[in-house]
């Protein structure tokens, strides 16, 4: 007999794979935007994990992933055409090992950037992610065999419900698992408390670098699936804005809450998506709320004693 | 035998200031030592040198027979060091009863990769470190607010879940950094005989750093002194009370 939470997994998995079998019948707009929150979950619940439950500050979450997503654009774009085979064969192969592939080089490039600065204590991270974000930017709009500043074009449209929530339910699951023992209850004392976690055994660095890889190879992930989604990629798409709009769902959801974040990334990508049809006004909309919000909910939306953390 | 923890003439420089200068001491297994001292004598500098904190400039410190020199806290906690801090320092946020459970995971095998496929062993050995760490919540009678956040406690409770905290990581040498402070006398008094029923119960030394004489002089087996990190004096209580140099840092020099 599994466990509990990992009989949980594979029902949200059947589930995603149930709705996606009958996805046709929605209206492609609201399959649009499904799959578009989808993604935000899983870039919300990785980004939390760094962030929200570490207690260290990333601003480079949309630099990871780029990489991911300009990692299985490429695969899928070079290697489809060359091995041919049938379409379905190409998006339950070669799609999901291009995505797994895509975030292990994030959380590579997370390994390059995470053990020298989280070494440190303090906001260095913050400043060396933020660069980290800036430089891979760059470097993709100059690199001319991933399209340079025109982008990546002709990308395969193979993200569906099922790999978006079912990619949602994996990450929720990995970052609720590794949390819930001791060895990852470490995770919630480092945020607290860094000299006192030393002094318990705790290697504080270790764990830092874990959480920061953990959540970069997710990341990694959800590139590859937004570049399946959107079928076109663009090295702007990944800026600073981008980072800060992950940044955002995860300090209204509430740092360091499960359900929170995940609502918060829900209601974010559906709020951005409504206001579409307020044209120019829609980021004054959208920055007027999220000011509103930090002044009467500064620790976050949807905290109340419902999900008071338990010992369980 | 070899002493537990040996200092031999330690010194740490902080730029032009020497905060210890030259400390020899040791502790032997299962013995209860005092570190007393004027403010500023250099007690907690000496504190994070033998945890791991500070690296001494010069000497050098063995624990269980074995230099110390290089090693990180969370190594030296390993080793058998555990400590609490003057400030209180609990992971605030964490229940009481994640508090301790953190400090147990020192002695498990499993780790992020078993967090996530949670096999059977990852699931038995969790169940018992639950059971361990409600038995250690429970011999210190923290077990009815195990679930509440550990800032929540009052504050003789908060000093209790620290020194629990440092427990769970299984220590041969125990340091307790002014555990009394904060505390009126009848604390004290429950504090003296808490520590007096750890070192019994868990067969452990313990290193006490402490302001109140009553509590040092009433539990302590030896004792140093020091004063401006020099180490003046070592004995038995009763030959502390009675050193002139003791006094003297205490109470001030006679003059004419």
């Amino acid at each position: 007999m599994p466990p509990r939470s990992q009989l949980w997994l594979l029902a949200a998995l059947a589930l995603a794979g149930v709705v996606s079998a009958f996805s046709g019948r929605l209206d492609s707009y609201v399959l649009d935007v499904a799959m578009g929150v989808g993604i935000n979950i899983v870039l919300a619940v990785s980004l939390n994990l760094i962030n929200g439950f570490t207690g260290q500050f990333s601003l480079g979450h949309a630099g990871f992933m780029a990489v991911g997503a300009y990692t299985s654009a490429m695969l899928t774009t070079t290697l489809g055409t060359k091995l041919g085979g049938s379409p379905a064969l190409l998006q339950w192969v070669l799609f999901p090992a291009s995505l797994l592939l895509g975030g292990l080089l994030a959380a590579l490039a997370g390994l390059a950037v995470g053990a020298p600065s989280l070494r440190l204590k303090g906001d260095y991270l913050a400043i060396v992610t933020l660069g980290f974000g800036e430089i891979i930017k760059v470097v993709l709009q100059n690199v001319d065999a991933v399209g340079g500043a025109r982008g990546l074009i002709g990308v395969p449209a193979y993200t569906d419900l099922f790999w978006t929530f079912g990619a949602a339910a994996v990450t929720v699951y990995a970052v609720w698992g590794l949390l819930n023992s001791a060895y990852g209850r470490g995770f919630l004392a480092v945020a607290d408390d860094e000299v006192a976690a030393e002094a318990m055994g705790l290697d504080t660095t270790r764990y830092k670098i874990t959480a920061f890889v953990v959540g970069s190879f997710f990341a990694g992930v959800a590139g590859g699936l937004y570049a399946h989604l959107k079928g076109y990629l663009n090295p702007g798409g990944f800026d600073f804005n981008k980072s800060i709009e992950i940044v955002v769902m995860v300090i209204l959801g509430g740092m360091g809450r499960h359900v929170g974040v995940i609502i918060a990334a829900v209601l974010l990508g559906v709020l951005s998506e409504t206001l579409r049809s307020f044209g120019d006004y829609r980021m004054i909309i959208y920055s007027l709320l999220l000011i509103v919000l930090m002044l009467t909910r500064p620790q976050g939306l949807f905290i109340w004693p419902l999900w008071k953390k338990k010992s369980t | 035998m070899p002493p537990l923890l040996q200092l031999d003439r330690v010194t740490i420089r902080f730029g032009g200031l020497t905060a210890v200068s030259e400390v020899s001491a040791t502790v032997d297994e299962r013995e209860l030592v005092g570190l007393i001292g004027p403010n500023g004598a250099g007690k907690t500098t000496l504190f994070n040198m033998v945890t791991g904190v500070y690296q001494p400039t010069a000497g050098s410190i063995a624990f269980d027979g074995l230099p110390t020199e290089g090693l990180r806290p969370f190594d030296l906690t390993a080793r058998g060091i555990a400590r609490t801090f003057q400030n209180i320092r609990l992971f605030p946020s964490l229940t009481v009863f994640d508090n301790v459970r953190v400090a147990f995971h020192l002695h498990l095998r499993h780790d992020a990769t078993h967090s996530l496929t949670r096999g059977r062993k990852f699931q038995t050995e969790e169940t018992e470190l639950r059971e361990r760490t409600r038995d250690l919540l429970g011999i210190f009678g923290l077990e009815r607010v195990q679930d509440e956040p550990a800032k929540s406690l009052p504050y003789g409770d908060q000093r209790r879940l620290e020194i629990v905290r440092a427990l769970a990581t299984r220590p041969k040498l125990l340091l307790l950094d002014e555990p009394a402070a904060g505390m009126n006398p009848a604390e004290k008094v429950e504090l003296m005989k808490l520590i007096q029923f750890i070192q019994e119960k868990f067969k452990l030394a313990i290193l006490l750093v402490e302001h109140d004489m009553k509590v040092v002089m009433g539990i302590c087996q030896r004792i140093h002194v020091l004063e401006y990190g020099r180490k003046i004096a070592e004995g038995t209580p009763a030959e502390i009370r009675a050193d002139p140099a003791v006094i003297a840092a205490y109470l001030g020099q006679e003059h004419g």
